[in-house]
C-alpha cells in the first residue's frame, strides 16, 4: 500500500471516531499552543528590550561612581562622589570615543506660571542629544557658550511641556523656575516614549551641566558620564581604556577597588536576552512535558483502539494485509492524530497570540521555524508513542484475532 | 481440471500449555478447480485447523501443501499474506465487516491491499455486489443491514479478487434457517454458474448438503470423502 492510501486509511479510521480523536489530540493541541504563545511572548519581549536599549543611545557606555563605605555601611554604586567633568574631558580625548557628556540629575519641582510639576532635571553637555540619538522638536539645544557661562537655559521634554503648558502655548522663550532660579526655555525635545524599564523618558528638563552643579547640587562631581563609542566594535576597547584612564586619574592601584563603574548597554542587553533565553527554555520545558503527556494520551488511545479493533486487524490480515502494512496503518493513525493536533495547536496558539497582543499591546512575533518545529515535533511524538501500539497490532496472530470477542 | 489444493501427509502439532496437541495427523486431500466441498466433523476434529492451513493463516508442522501448483508449506508470513489477499477469499461466521464503513468500501478492502487503483476498485466492487444481488445496498453501513445481507456483502468481498478458492467457515452459523438456505443457495449458484471453487467448513449436515463433495474429519484425520449425490437446491 502506498503512502497516500495509508494516510487516507488512517484519516478515515480517525474520522470514524471523531469525538475520541479530538479528545486524544487535545493534549498535543494544548502543548503546541502553549509553545507558540510563550515563544511569541518571549520573542516579542526580547525585541522590545532590544528596541528600548537601542533607543537609549547608540554604542553607549555609562560611567558611574562606585560604592563608598561610611561607618561600615556600603552605599552601593553611585554612592561615591568621585566623577568630575574633567574626567569626562579626559575620556573625550581617548581613541574610539565619539562624544562624552556629564550627567547631573536632580529630582525637583519645576514651576511655570500657575503650573508646577516634579520632574528630573538633567545637567548635560551639548553632545547629549548626539549620544542619546534624541532629536529636538523645536528651538535649539544647549551649546558650549551655555556650558561655559553656566547659563540659565532649559530644553523641555514633551511630558513636562504637557504638564506646564497645558493650553498648548509654545514654551519657547518662556521662563520656568527651578529651585528659585528662572531658566529660559530654548528648545523642546521630540517624544521618546517609555524606556525599556517603563520609565517615561520624556519626563525631563535638560540644562547645562555647569548650571546644574552650580545652582542645584552645589557639588563639583557628576552623577554619571555618558560616553558614546564611535562604532559598535569600539565599545569593548573603549570600556577598557576608560577604566584604565580613570584608575590612573583616581590613583587606584590594584587590589584597591575602583571607585567607579563602567557599563555598556550591550552587556545589559545581553543579560536581558539571556534572561529571556532562560525563560524560553523553561517554557519550552513545560511545553515539552505537556507534549509528552499528550503523547502518552495518544499511546493509551491507540492501545485501546488496537484491542477494540482486534477482529478488524484479523480480517485485514486475512484479506491480504501484511504485518508491516498493519504496523504502518496504526503508526500512520498515531502520526496523523499527533500532526493534526499540532496543526490545530499552531492555529490555537496563533489566535491566542493575536488575542494577547490585542489585549496587552505587547509586541509579539511567531518565528516561522517554531511553527515548523512544533508540527515536526508533534509528528515525532506520534511516531514515538504510536510505535508500541502499532507493533502490538502487527504482532497479532490472524486466527486468534479473528476469534477475539 | 486444474488442481487448486493438494495436501499430503499434512500434520499440525501445537503446544497447549504442557500438552502437545496433534490437531492434524497426516491429511491427504486434493481439490480441483470448480469443486464445492464441505468439510465436516465434530469440534476438535481438526477441520478448523485444516481450514486455517489451507487458508494460509497457519503453517503445517508436517507434510506438504501445494496451492495452485506451488509449494506453500513453508512460505514466509508476508508471502502468505499476499496469496491470501490475491488468491483466496474468506467468509466468516461473524461476517467481519468493518463497522461504520459502507458495503461497497467493505467489498473493496482486499483490493486495497492487492494494490488495485481506486477507480478500478469501485467498479469491481459494484460489479460483485450486483452479482450477489445486493447492489442496492452499496452505500449501507453494516448496522443498517440484516445478517443475511451482511453475509452477502462478505461473500462479495471474498469474490472481489477473483480468487482460486473461497473458504467459508460456518458461514450460516449466525443466521436463521431461511436465510441460511438463501446463503447456501447463493454459494451453490456461484459454484455452478461462475465455476468458483468453494471449501465450506460446517458441522451442520443441512448446510453440507449443498456441497458436491463431503469430507469428514475425526481426530485429525479424514474418515470419509464422498460425492454428494443428493444435493440440496
Amino acid at each position: 500500500m502506498n503512502l497516500k492510501a495509508t494516510l487516507a486509511l488512517a484519516l478515515s479510521a480517525l474520522v470514524r471516531n471523531k469525538a475520541r480523536s479530538l479528545l486524544t489530540m487535545l493534549g498535543i493541541v494544548i502543548g503546541v499552543a502553549a509553545v507558540i504563545v510563550t515563544v511569541a511572548i518571549g520573542v516579542g519581549a526580547r525585541t522590545s528590550v532590544q528596541q528600548s536599549i537601542n533607543s537609549l543611545g547608540s554604542n553607549l557606555i555609562v560611567v558611574q561612581p562606585g560604592s563608598v563605605t561610611q561607618t561600615g555601611a556600603r552605599s552601593g554604586f553611585g554612592g561615591a562622589s568621585t566623577l568630575t567633568p574633567d574626567d569626562g574631558l579626559a575620556i573625550a580625548k581617548l581613541p574610539g570615543v565619539a562624544a562624552v557628556s556629564p550627567m547631573v540629575s536632580v529630582r525637583t519641582q519645576v514651576v511655570a506660571g500657575d503650573n508646577n510639576w516634579q520632574t528630573t532635571i538633567a545637567g548635560v553637555a551639548p553632545t547629549y542629544t548626539f549620544i542619546r540619538s534624541w532629536p529636538l522638536a523645536s528651538g535649539r539645544f544647549i551649546n558650549e557658550n551655555d556650558v561655559a557661562s553656566a547659563a540659565k537655559v532649559a530644553v523641555l521634554g514633551q511630558t513636562v511641556i504637557a504638564q506646564l503648558f497645558p493650553n498648548g502655548d509654545s514654551p519657547l522663550g518662556q521662563t520656568v523656575i527651578v529651585k528659585g532660579a528662572p531658566f529660559t526655555v530654548i528648545g523642546t525635545l521630540s517624544a521618546l516614549g517609555q524606556s525599556g524599564l517603563g520609565q517615561d523618558q520624556d519626563d525631563t528638563v535638560l540644562i547645562p551641566y555647569t548650571s546644574a552643579m552650580e545652582r542645584l547640587t552645589g557639588l563639583t562631581t557628576v552623577n554619571a558620564l555618558m560616553v558614546s563609542a564611535s562604532e559598535q566594535e569600539q565599545i569593548d576597547p573603549v570600556q577598557q581604556s576608560v577604566t584604565r584612564l580613570l584608575e590612573q586619574r583616581h590613583r587606584i592601584v590594584p587590589p584597591e577597588m575602583d571607585d567607579f563603574q563602567v557599563r555598556n548597554l550591550q552587556s545589559i542587553a545581553q543579560a536581558a536576552s539571556q534572561t529571556g533565553t532562560v525563560m524560553e527554555l523553561l517554557l519550552a520545558g513545560v511545553a515539552a512535558v505537556s507534549l509528552i503527556v499528550g503523547g502518552i494520551g495518544i499511546m493509551n488511545i491507540m492501545l485501546v483502539s488496537v484491542t477494540e479493533r482486534t477482529r478488524e486487524i484479523g480480517l485485514r490480515m486475512s484479506v491480504g494485509a501484511r504485518a508491516s502494512t498493519i504496523l504502518r496503518q496504526f503508526l500512520a493513525e498515531a502520526i496523523v492524530l499527533a500532526t493534526i493536533g499540532g496543526l490545530i495547536g499552531v492555529i490555537a496558539g496563533g489566535i491566542g497570540t493575536l488575542a494577547i497582543g490585542l489585549a496587552t499591546h505587547w509586541p509579539m512575533a511567531i518565528p516561522p521555524q517554531w511553527i515548523l518545529a512544533s508540527v515536526a515535533f508533534s509528528a515525532m511524538v506520534g511516531i514515538f508513542f504510536g510505535y508500541y501500539p502499532a507493533r502490538q497490532a502487527a504482532a497479532l496472530n490472524p486466527i486468534e484475532a479473528l476469534r477475539f470477542e | 481440471m486444474a488442481r487448486v489444493v493438494e495436501v499430503s501427509g499434512l500434520g499440525k502439532t501445537y503446544a497447549l500449555g504442557e500438552e502437545r496437541v496433534q490437531a492434524l495427523r497426516g491429511v491427504d486431500l486434493a481439490l480441483d478447480a470448480g469443486e464445492f466441498v464441505a468439510v465436516m466433523g465434530p469440534s476438535g476434529s481438526g477441520k478448523s485447523t485444516f481450514m486455517h492451513v489451507v487458508g494460509l493463516l497457519d503453517t503445517p508442522t508436517a507434510g506438504t501443501y501445494r496451492f495452485e501448483g506451488a509449494d506453500v508449506s513453508t512460505l514466509r508470513a508476508d508471502d502468505r499474506a499476499d496469496i491470501r489477499g490475491r488468491r483466496l477469499g474468506f467468509v466468516f461466521q461473524a461476517y467481519n465487516l468493518l463497522p461504520r464503513t459502507s458495503a461497497v468500501e467493505n467489498v473493496e478492502l482486499p483490493m486495497v491491499y492487492a494494490g488495485v487503483s481506486e477507480a478500478e476498485r469501485r467498479t469491481i466492487a459494484l460489479a460483485k455486489l450486483d452479482l450477489i444481488g445486493i447492489s442496492h445496498l452499496a452505500n449501507h453501513h453494516p448496522n443498517q443491514m440484516s445478517g443475511g445481507q451482511q453475509q452477502r456483502v462478505a461473500i462479495a468481498r471474498a469474490l472481489v479478487n477473483d480468487p482460486g478458492l473461497i473458504l467459508a467457515d460456518e458461514p450460516t452459523g449466525a443466521l436463521d434457517t431461511q436465510t441460511s438456505k438463501d446463503i447456501m443457495s447463493l454459494f451453490a449458484r456461484l459454484n455452478e454458474e461462475q465455476g468458483i471453487t468453494i471449501m465450506l467448513v460446517t458441522h451442520e449436515p443441512d448446510v453440507a448438503a449443498y456441497a458436491r463433495r463431503i469430507v469428514t474429519f475425526r481426530d485429525g484425520l479424514i474418515t470419509s470423502d464422498t460425492r454428494n449425490e443428493r444435493r440440496a437446491a
